[in-house]
């Protein structure tokens, strides 16, 4: 099989419908497609930042859970180095479960407020079976705190109330440093820290992809943090992928018109380059503006053609590994 | 006397058991009409004790330790509570953190803000009603959205709904803290330049409270940053982006990522607890630049140019 290398993850084809109401078997149940035909890779050959963005409720979280077996996809299949993820995860969950890794966007809830911090760490050596001893444990621990750039010192015997809320998510880094994951799976996990520490978390996770080898998938709806820390980017919109590509490429040819107004809307901290033009797009909707037929994004488009109202757009290439879903690019 | 509201020396403290909170410590702002003031600062420097205490709205275990806030020249923390009740929404419009998540689900948005003007001024209901509609016309809303619940709303129009609510009275001053917190960016976005329009417009006055220095940037006059429940610098808002003075200011913008930008630096080092602050100056255990005077002296508010101040050694 030379030259044909494995992906690390692929998605072919997934989607996840909601079912809500339909109480009594009286009232019609409604179905919310909260991921719909989704497929993407992430390569096996080098590590890599994939940054997955949209605004709430564009399925970002939910290809999150998917991935990390929490839930079912409806439809299409989720392959970890080509082999089914539910069938692995039957088969040999712990072996799974180490190589494909979360961290999640609240720091506060995942610690349990009666045991000391360091608590999260041996629970994971001892389920992992990573150290034969206690004391190759206590080790273990100290070192990867302090390639993380914590001072075991201060934090070792401490509860996780007397942390910051940043000290808590890079201890999780701590974890995923002893764990050694093949993809790590990051759920918004800066949106609850401190501006001033954000940048060190995002440095330790680069760093992290380099000397684990690690890849991540990376989800926000922060485009600022996306372009800062991804290598890919891939964009959400009600639940389908209007573009993907290089994070450069996209800052300086963002394809699609979502794209495009979501970058226009990024407030850039410098007064001298105010938004000149005022938002000309319908932004409040009553109901959701999410189109039935057709292309997805038809409704707030204000380059809407009437193809657009006809046939979904396929992605169309407009760059080197940059593609986007917009009949603008036929 | 040309402000609209000037705080002054205020201190905010929480009484616990190991002591007092001082959350806000010696706080003095001063806000002109017509212009958005920014107070921005990470969780937990005290921006939203500040705006309580403005306003006379601590409840316990807090108290306001010392200090006074002159709205139109009299005190508000002096006030009774008939009084303060007059005062409220009809010239001080207050829009707390999450308000939008805050309203009766099960009541329509007209009513619920005809309810909000009836408290504070007597009127026939009817005048109320086209009051209410006039007010969310104002804030880019259909008049559908009076008879419709907050449910049915999305988060943008929730938020514009609660603007709406806030200018009904046409208030002299209004304090939105966090407003765009939560949002989406494009939602973010239209609700920043509502604000903007207020004031461009319809000459509001608002004292903007965020912990986002973009958002900052996009919309205010003036602004200040807050670090450890005090004030380290305030100036134009293009004083504090284009030359920041403070070394906390200068670390805070150098921290925020942004597109196109390759490298962002942290603040190394935690953010103190108010219950303990480091002595002299609050940020010298995380300052590259302190020296032997920091750990010792609380440096002052100097005046370097009217209207830029700074709290900092290096300023001597």
């Amino acid at each position: 099989m030379r030259g044909m290398e494995q992906h690390l993850l692929e998605l072919k084809g997934v989607s996840k419908v909601f079912r809500i109401g339909g109480g009594l078997g009286v009232f019609r149940p409604k179905t919310i497609t909260a991921v719909d035909d989704i497929s993407f890779t992430i390569a096996g050959d080098k590590p890599s930042i994939i940054a997955l963005v949209g605004e709430s409720g564009s399925g970002k979280s939910t290809i999150a859970n998917m991935i990390l077996g929490l839930i079912e996809p409806t439809s299409g299949k989720l392959l970890y180095k080509g082999r089914d993820v539910s069938a692995l995860l039957k088969e040999n969950r712990r072996e799974y479960i180490r190589e494909v890794q979360a961290v999640f966007q609240d720091p506060y809830e995942i610690y349990n407020p009666f045991y000391k911090v360091e608590h999260i760490l041996y629970m994971v050596i001892n389920k992992l079976k990573l150290a034969s001893s206690k004391e190759e444990a206590d080790r273990m621990i100290v070192d990867a705190m302090r390639s993380i750039g914590l001072r075991p010192e201060d934090l070792l015997g401490r509860y996780p109330h007397q942390l910051s809320g940043g000290e808590r998510q890079r201890l999780m880094l701590a974890r995923i440093l002893l764990v050694k994951p093949k993809l790590l799976v990051a759920d918004e996990p800066v949106s609850m820290i401190d501006a001033s520490l954000r940048a060190i978390f995002l440095d330790d996770l680069m760093q992290l992809r380099d000397k684990l080898n690690m890849s991540c998938l990376y989800i926000t709806h922060d485009l600022n943090i996306a372009f800062y820390v991804a290598d890919r980017m891939i964009v959400l919109c009600y639940g389908k992928i209007v573009e993907t590509g290089p994070a450069h490429a996209m800052i300086e040819r963002a394809s699609h018109p979502y794209t495009q107004l979501l970058i226009s809307s990024i407030p850039i901290p410098n007064p001298d380059k105010r938004w000149k033009d005022k938002l000309n797009v319908k932004v409040e909707t009553i109901k959701d503006m999410r189109a039935e037929r057709g292309c997805i994004y038809q409704l707030r488009c204000p380059y809407v053609m009437p193809i657009c109202k006809d046939k979904e757009p396929p992605m169309f290439h407009v760059g080197q590994e940059h593609e986007a879903a917009c009949f603008l690019h036929d | 006397m040309s402000e609209l509201l000037r705080v002054e020396d205020l201190r905010v403290y929480y009484r616990s058991i190991w002591g007092d909170y001082k959350s806000v410590d010696g706080v003095s702002l001063a806000v002109n009409p017509g212009e958005v003031y920014g107070v921005a600062g990470e969780s937990g420097c005290g921006k939203s004790t500040l705006v309580e205490g403005f306003l006379g709205l601590v409840k316990p275990p807090g108290y306001v330790k010392s200090g006074s806030a002159l709205f139109n020249g009299s005190d508000i923390l002096k006030m009774d509570h008939e009084k303060l009740r007059r005062l409220r929404w009809k010239e001080l419009a207050y829009i707390p953190q999450g308000s939008m998540n805050a309203l009766n689900p099960v009541i329509r948005v007209q009513e619920q803000m005809v309810d909000a003007v009836l408290a504070h001024e007597k009127m026939p209901k009817g005048k109320a009603n086209s009051l209410a509609i006039d007010s969310l016309k104002q804030v880019g809303l259909p008049s559908e959205v009076a008879r419709m619940y907050m449910h049915e709303l999305s988060g943008g129009m929730k938020q514009r709904v609660i603007i709406a609510m806030a200018m009904i009275l046409k208030p002299k001053l209004i304090i939105a803290d966090e407003p765009v917190t939560a949002l989406d960016v494009v939602v973010q976005r239209s609700i920043l330049q509502l604000i903007a329009e207020l004031r461009d417009l319809h000459g509001a006055t608002v004292v903007f409270v965020a912990h986002d220095l973009a958002a900052h940037a996009e919309i205010v006059d003036k602004m200040t940053i807050m670090y450890a429940g005090k004030l380290s610098e305030m100036g134009s808002v293009h004083d504090i982006f284009n030359d920041p003075l403070h070394p906390y200011s200068r670390a805070l913008i150098a921290s925020i990522p942004t597109v196109g930008k390759k490298e962002a630096k942290g603040i190394p080092g935690l953010a103190p607890s108010p219950l303990n602050w480091p002595t002299g100056c609050r940020f010298h255990p995380r300052c590259p630049y302190v020296m032997a005077i920091c750990p010792k002296e609380d440096p002052e508010m100097k005046e370097m140019a009217p209207g830029r101040r700074v709290a900092c050694h290096l300023f001597g």
